[in-house]
């Protein structure tokens, strides 16, 4: 906008301000009413909706789904869509920090002085493009839970084999699967195919030692189960022969 | 929408009084409760000249054609003032300890305190209304060009108010110190710690040290009640001071009636 442009604007929305009406009670009334909206429907979701506790916390504890409040859905299933692990902090604070740095700058790189959406097009389809990729991201992750089970044939190797390893086995299938790992990863047919790399054949990228190291002192975002590990080593145990298990 | 007009009845002749005629000296208790109301106004008043700005702020002209797209930003306001009363509520009995006691003293608010899960839930459900209208808001300041001059720097204390609002929700989601808050957040703080450059000094500042542990939940809780509503606070009053200033844009495709058309309304 240049200078002849600003004055215009300001002239023509003096003559606006002019034809216009007092704040109160004109505007304040609209705003009350609004006001009164809101209030109601807060108080309705409160009414109906009420405010559960959900069990305690507990960071030893294996029975969990790590999710969000609704509105940060978006946020998690873009951590979904990008996989390579070198992209992961771009996904998780990259695009966010890149988002709202434009957002910041937004007036000062769009200097067009229309202000009419329909004679704004790029604005207009940008703004319209972003409202629907977060609303189908939040719709995603809103069906994306942490399933709970994990449908796997233990391998005919183990059964044969018997003994303490394939009880380990089968407890650490147990473990894993109440661990909301499968919130970020998949195993077999269960599972969400990211943020994290598929486990299906964990053990032949990694041996017995790296996945326990994994486990205690994972890269971000995975939570670390260091507390699990002390308190419950037998569990914790189960758990690396289970996927030290999965080739 | 149907345009809103006020009524505007014949005002009755008991509230429209007539000075009294000079001379007469008859004063009953209303007349002196009155002045005393008055007085005390003028007394404030004197001492701080508020009453000018009240008038510049409430009887300034908003331009023609506003419609209700402009009342989200004063309801994303109003949903802030719920958060903080019901919040003060809540206050009165959390208590932040991370060994079991944050977790008692919400299930105490839900079970025991009166009207305690109704407060608790206004609360937990008002931070979703507010999170909503405030992108609504956004999305009119957006698509209506009211980012543009000269209302640049509004928009950018605005961007700001939107992330100290997501920080709210963040911080809040610890604090019933349940399962989903404690994991959920865990994930958060890790993600936080993968953000280039600070991301790493980020998240050992939210956790008070490498571990996630018993000092965390405190440092949320300050965060979540005192720094980021102060600022919040702070940055309303320079927005609202803003737009008072400005004044608030008409909707881009209304035109100011040219003179010519003045002439024949006249
Ligand atoms: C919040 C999401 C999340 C959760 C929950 C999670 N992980 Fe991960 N995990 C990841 C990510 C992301 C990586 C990749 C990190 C990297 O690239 O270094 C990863 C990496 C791994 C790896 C190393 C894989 C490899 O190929 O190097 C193992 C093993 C693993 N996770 C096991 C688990 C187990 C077992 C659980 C549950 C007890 C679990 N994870 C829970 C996100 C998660
Ligand atoms: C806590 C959050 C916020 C509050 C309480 C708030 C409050 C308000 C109020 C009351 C107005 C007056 C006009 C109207 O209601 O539309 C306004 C205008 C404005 N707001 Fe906000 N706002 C908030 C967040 C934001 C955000 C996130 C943005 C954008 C990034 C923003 C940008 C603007 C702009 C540009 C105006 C001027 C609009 C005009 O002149 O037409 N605000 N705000």
């Amino acid at each position: 906008m240049n200078q002849r442009e600003k004055e215009r604007y300001l002239r023509e929305y003096a003559l606006l301000k002019q034809e216009g009406k007092p704040f109160f009670p004109y505007a304040v009334a609209k705003d009350g009413a609004m006001a009164a909206v809101v209030m109601l429907s807060i108080i309705l979701m409160s009414l109906f909706l009420g405010a559960e506790l959900g069990p305690k916390a507990d960071p030893t504890t294996t029975t969990y789904s790590p999710r969000p409040e609704w509105y940060f859905f978006f946020l998690f299933e873009l951590l979904k869509i990008i996989k390579p692990a070198n992209l992961v902090p771009l996904a998780t604070i990259g695009i966010p920090t890149i988002c709202m740095i434009l957002l910041f700058l937004l007036p000062f790189y769009d200097r067009n002085p229309e202000r009419r959406p329909e004679r704004r097009p790029i604005a207009t389809t940008a703004g319209i493009f972003v409202i629907l990729a977060m609303g189908y991201l939040t719709y995603e992750g809103a069906h994306a839970g942490a399933p709970t089970q994990i449908d796997m044939e233990t391998p005919t190797t183990l059964v044969a084999a018997g003994g303490p390893v394939l009880e380990q086995f089968e407890t650490g299938k147990q473990v894993v699967a109440q661990s909301g790992c499968q919130a970020c990863h998949i195993i077999g047919e269960n599972g969400n195919d990211g943020p994290g790399p598929p486990l299906t054949d964990i053990a032949t990228r990694l041996p017995k030692q790296a996945i326990s190291r994994t486990l205690v002192n994972p890269t971000a975002p995975m939570p670390s189960y260091k507390a699990l590990q002390e308190s419950e080593p037998e569990k914790f145990d189960a758990m690396v022969t289970f996927l030290s298990q999965l080739k | 929408m149907p345009k809103l007009k006020l009524p505007a009845p014949p005002i009755p002749a008991k509230l429209n009084p007539r000075p009294a005629r000079p001379g007469s000296t008859k004063t009953g208790p209303l007349d002196v409760a009155a002045e005393a109301g008055i007085s005390a106004v003028d007394w404030v008043d004197e001492r701080t000249s508020i009453s000018g700005a009240a008038r510049w702020m409430m009887f300034r002209k908003v331009p023609k054609g506003t419609n209700w797209f402009y009342t989200l930003g004063s309801s994303t306001m109003f949903a802030f003032l719920s958060q903080a009363v019901t919040g003060v509520f809540l206050a009165m009995y959390y208590r932040p300890d991370a060994a079991g006691g944050a977790y008692e003293s919400i299930r105490y608010i839900n079970n025991e305190v009166f009207l305690g899960e109704f407060v608790h839930g206004m609360h937990k459900w008002g931070s979703s209304v507010m999170v909503i209208l405030v992108f609504l808001h956004m999305a009119r300041t957006f698509f209506f060009g009211a980012y543009k001059y000269p209302r640049e720097l509004n928009w950018v204390i605005g961007v700001a108010l939107l992330i100290l609002t997501m920080a709210m929700s963040f911080t809040g989601y610890l604090l019933p110190f349940d399962q989903r808050s404690y994991w959920a957040t865990i994930v958060g703080v890790n993600i936080n710690g993968t953000g280039p450059l600070v991301g790493p000094y980020l998240s050992d500042f939210l956790r008070a040290g490498p571990e996630f542990g018993a000092t965390t939940l405190s440092r949320f809780y300050a965060i979540h009640m005192l720094l980021i509503p102060g600022a919040m606070a702070a940055l309303i009053g320079a927005h609202l001071y803003m737009v008072a200033k400005l004044g608030t844009t008409a909707p881009p495709w209304i035109k100011a009636d040219s003179p010519v058309k003045k002439e024949e309304k006249a």
